[in-house]
């Protein structure tokens, strides 16, 4: 919507704050803004974070994106896909990088079936 | 040099966190870097610190003769500015980090320019990325070539972090490496950065949402935890909000906003764990001339600094009215750094001259960091004296009313529902100044844009075995593995260390296009490099790009097509006028002409003029003592320039009296009879005489008058006749009767040890 410059009127409510709480308020509404956006990230997922947490376990990049991507297809993101690795992990005794060769190759996905059902 | 020799923010040694780096051998100032050589090896390669380094102030530090109050400590190698050799040759080096923008597309031609920036001062060097990187789901790996940009890559990082290693140790100064944590890989890129030294990085979900139309949910979600690994890895970051200045229809209408994108980014980033001191502010001025600029952009500067005075300053260079013309773009790019200079930048970034037409060349990134650095250093301490007038009525109301007109822009946002509902309302990027709208600000919608519905909802048993994961991660059921809870060990003991916490674990991928590498492109190149052979160059190594300046007699349409014709004629392909300015709409027009040369020189062929044989101190002084030296000068004609004469006689400017020489200096306009008078009254041995170079050739007349006077008089064996001047040769003078000549950056010590050399031949 367009809108001539009413500053003049909109500033009524404004002009008899002191700068430093002119500040003061300038940074509380901001801090209102964001912090529904943080309570949102806190709460949430995506693919890029999830595969951001294998490449913290030691995965390549394009082992990374079939994990993920197979996480997506199966609903399993919500867990974590570093979960769903660990879980590999400790079933067959083998490190990270090696449990998610064999998650990318198409092995192993009974194991998170069994512990989330939900299988495609 | 072992890495221990680079000082960082502490001084410590080492980032232990990362494996040992590789013994490469320290940088010959005067050798090539070894492209192919820091190719090699890079799956070993591993930066030597994490984080940001800002440069160590020097108060009150002493140059030459001169006392500066904003500088930092000095390098130990560089190019100083261009006036710097009447100064002893000192190059200051200004308190805040320099930054310059590298977007050549191959890395492998990167380093060479981040070197030559180095040796010019810059201390930060960002490198743009490719073209589409932000929409790509997932890293690229490789080198292959990007456009406008680099794909920035790990090997990509790897290559150019290991060469600006041992750039840092050339110049003697931790250099910065910085890219882009921005588009839909953010989380991902951010690890990426910390697991390979970068050291700082964009990051502002607005930037997605708002130019790159990247889901406005996903873009914030992934900012969140892209951020929390860039604080554990002490990486400085840099808004976006530039942008909107740069996007923005009438730029000075957007200020009110502007203070809105920059405190969405830093209360978000402090929220999700960043210290404020690594937060920091890309501020544009945002206006040029002819619109009155430092006086609308300077309130807007302060306002600014009043809100964000916790926060560091990154001072950006306005792109928003750049055009074609260097010379115009400079000057805009002074006034910023006025503005720095009146209030504060923690960072100054420097905008190439070029940008306005096409991606940045090598010699114009130097050029823009040499305006930083010498307007920086010209305007060195002007504050103490220069004081902005916070009462002045104009500056007082405005810095008042862009604050309120952002808090009225704040309260409406909240009112209609939050940031999101804002962004769907197009509040952003209008081109009117809050609460004036003229409804055609960017309006994104919440459900789509790229990667729109890939969020998820962290589940009950949301889990990361990793550190420095941001939100909700329920860690507790480690202990249903058979670990400790990270109360006792860390996230990360379950899978026996995260990349962040054990180097080892980084792994590396080399190239995933066998064509399309920086290995196939240089075998391109490889014999002119084995060979050394020269082909000019603006980007890439042998390009073959040159720029033709030219002022052509003719109206701008006619110029135009005739400078294409001249092109051609001077077997330039490929030409394309890249700047034209109207001198006069008949009389003519400037062109600025680029095209590309298929030339190649063996430098084996050429033959190089001798550098000048330059005797010592003490064996001048001894011959001077021991003969008596006497010397007339002046300088003859109608010339009143005594300067240069001044720097070649005077023994504070190192000149002819150091070393003893009796110099009698007759002045200015002195007439060649009299010069000779002198000579033989003085029995000098030797006369010196200054003259301009002028079109009518007086110069060649004035040395020939002098040649021919002293035979006539029989003096011609005894005395030496030698000419200077800006534009001398030594072959225009030898042609002219003269017995040298002596041009433009002559030092006493060049006359001297010509004097007693050729006393010595001539048995005087």
């Amino acid at each position: 919507m367009a809108r001539e410059d009413t500053f003049a009127e909109a500033r009524k409510h404004l002009a008899g704050l002191a700068d430093a709480d002119l500040e003061a308020r300038f940074w509380e509404l901001s801090r209102r803004c964001t912090d529904p956006l943080v309570e949102l990230a806190r709460t949430h997922t995506s693919p890029s974070i999830e595969r951001s947490v294998l490449m913290r376990m030691g995965i390549d990049s394009p082992t990374c994106r079939a994990v993920v991507s197979e996480c997506e297809a199966r609903g399993l993101l919500g867990h974590g896909a570093g979960h769903v690795v660990l879980v590999a992990m400790r079933a067959w005794g083998t490190d990270a990088p090696t449990a998610a060769a064999r998650l990318a190759a198409g092995e192993g996905w009974d194991l998170a079936a069994a512990k989330w059902g939900g299988a495609r | 040099m072992s890495a221990a020799s680079v000082r960082d923010d502490a001084g410590q040694a080492p980032d232990p966190r990362f494996g040992r780096p590789l013994a490469d051998p320290p940088l010959d100032p005067d050798v090539k870097l070894d492209v192919d050589a820091l190719l090699e090896g890079l799956e070993d390669y591993r930066p030597r610190r994490r984080g940001w380094t800002w440069r160590r102030q020097v108060p009150d530090q002493r140059h030459y003769e001169f006392t500066y109050r904003e500088t930092a400590e000095s390098l130990e190698r560089s190019v100083p500015l261009p006036a710097a050799h009447y100064f002893d040759n000192i190059d200051p080096q200004p308190d805040c980090v320099i930054t310059t923008e590298i977007a050549s597309g191959r890395p492998e031609d990167d380093i060479r320019r981040m070197r030559m920036a180095a040796w010019h001062g810059a201390d930060h060097i960002m490198v743009i990325r490719t073209a589409g990187q932000s929409h790509m789901d997932g890293l690229l790996e490789g080198t292959p070539e990007g456009v406008g940009g680099i794909a920035i890559t790990r090997k990509q990082l790897r290559l150019s972090r290991r060469a600006l290693d041992l750039i840092e140790d050339e110049v003697g100064r931790p250099i910065n490496f910085h890219s882009y944590v921005s588009g839909v890989a953010g989380p991902e890129i951010a690890v990426m950065f910390a697991e390979e030294g970068v050291n700082g990085a964009h990051q502002d979900p607005q930037y997605n949402v708002l130019y790159r139309n990247i889901n406005m949910y996903r873009s914030f979600v992934d900012a969140a935890v892209a951020k929390h690994i860039m604080a554990a890895a002490g990486i400085a970051q840099i808004d976006g909000a530039h942008n909107a200045n740069a996007t923005a229809v009438r730029a000075w209408k957007v200020m009110p906003e502007l203070l809105v994108q920059h405190a969405i980014n830093c209360a978000y980033s402090e929220a999700v764990g960043m210290l404020k001191d690594r937060i920091c502010l890309s501020t544009v001025p945002p206006d040029a001339s002819p619109a009155p600029c430092m006086r609308m952009d300077l309130p807007y500067a302060i306002a600014l600094r009043d809100l964000f005075g916790e926060y560091k300053m990154r001072a950006q260079q306005n792109t928003r009215y750049m055009e074609s013309d260097s010379r115009d773009a400079t000057v805009s790019h002074v006034m910023n750094l006025m503005i720095s200079r009146l209030t504060s930048a923690d960072i100054q970034s420097t905008i190439t001259p070029d940008e306005g037409r096409n991606v940045p060349w090598h010699y114009n990134n130097i050029a823009a960091v040499d305006t930083a650095k010498q307007s920086l250093v010209g305007m060195d301490g002007l504050r103490e004296m220069v004081k902005v007038d916070r009462e002045a009525p104009e500056l007082k109301s405005r810095v008042r009313e862009i604050k309120e007109r952002a808090v009225l822009f704040l309260e409406a946002m909240l009112e209609d529902g939050g940031y999101f509902a804002g962004v769907e309302k197009a509040y952003f990027v209008d081109s009117g100044e809050y609460p004036e709208t003229h409804d055609d600000g960017i309006g994104r919608d919440s459900q789509g844009g790229v990667a729109a519905g890939s969020i998820v909802p962290r589940a009950d048993d949301y889990l990361a075995p990793v550190c420095h994961h941001f939100g909700e991660n329920h860690l507790e059921l480690l202990a249903g593995f058979g670990v400790a809870a990270p109360e006792t060990g860390r996230a990360c003991d379950i899978i026996g260390g995260c990349t962040l916490c054990d180097d080892a674990k980084v792994p590396f991928i080399d190239e995933l296009d066998p064509t399309d590498n920086a290995t196939v492109r240089l075998a391109q190149t490889a014999e002119q490099r084995e060979r050394g052979l020269i082909t000019p160059e603006v980007e890439w190594a042998g390009d073959g790009i040159v720029a033709v300046t030219m002022f052509l007699p003719a109206a701008e349409p006619v110029a135009e097509a005739a400078a294409l014709e001249i092109g051609r004629a001077m077997n330039l392909t490929d030409c394309e006028v890249i700047h034209k300015r109207v001198m006069h709409p008949a009389e003519g027009t400037l062109i600025e002409l680029k095209g590309r040369l298929d030339v190649a020189i063996d430098p084996a062929t050429l033959t190089l003029p001798e550098p000048p044989d330059l005797l010592d101190d003490e064996e001048i002084r001894d011959f001077v003592h021991e003969h008596g030296v006497k010397c007339v000068a002046a300088t003859v004609g109608e010339d009143e320039h005594s300067v240069g004469m001044r720097e070649i006689i005077d023994i504070k400017h190192g000149g002819l009296e150091k070393w003893g020489f009796g110099v009698t200096y007759l002045g200015t306009s002195v007439p060649i009879e009299k010069v000779l008078d002198a000579a033989i009254e003085h029995a000098a041995r030797a006369v010196l005489i200054s003259t301009i170079i002028t079109h009518a050739e007086v110069h060649r007349d004035m040395m020939r008058k002098l040649a021919d006077l002293a035979e006539e008089k029989g003096v011609r064996d005894r005395l030496l006749l030698i000419a200077g001047g800006t534009q001398v040769t030594d072959e225009i003078a030898r042609d002219s009767g003269m017995d040298a000549g002596f041009g433009r950056k002559t030092k006493g010590i060049h006359v001297a040890s010509f004097i007693v050399r050729e006393m010595r031949a001539r048995g005087l």
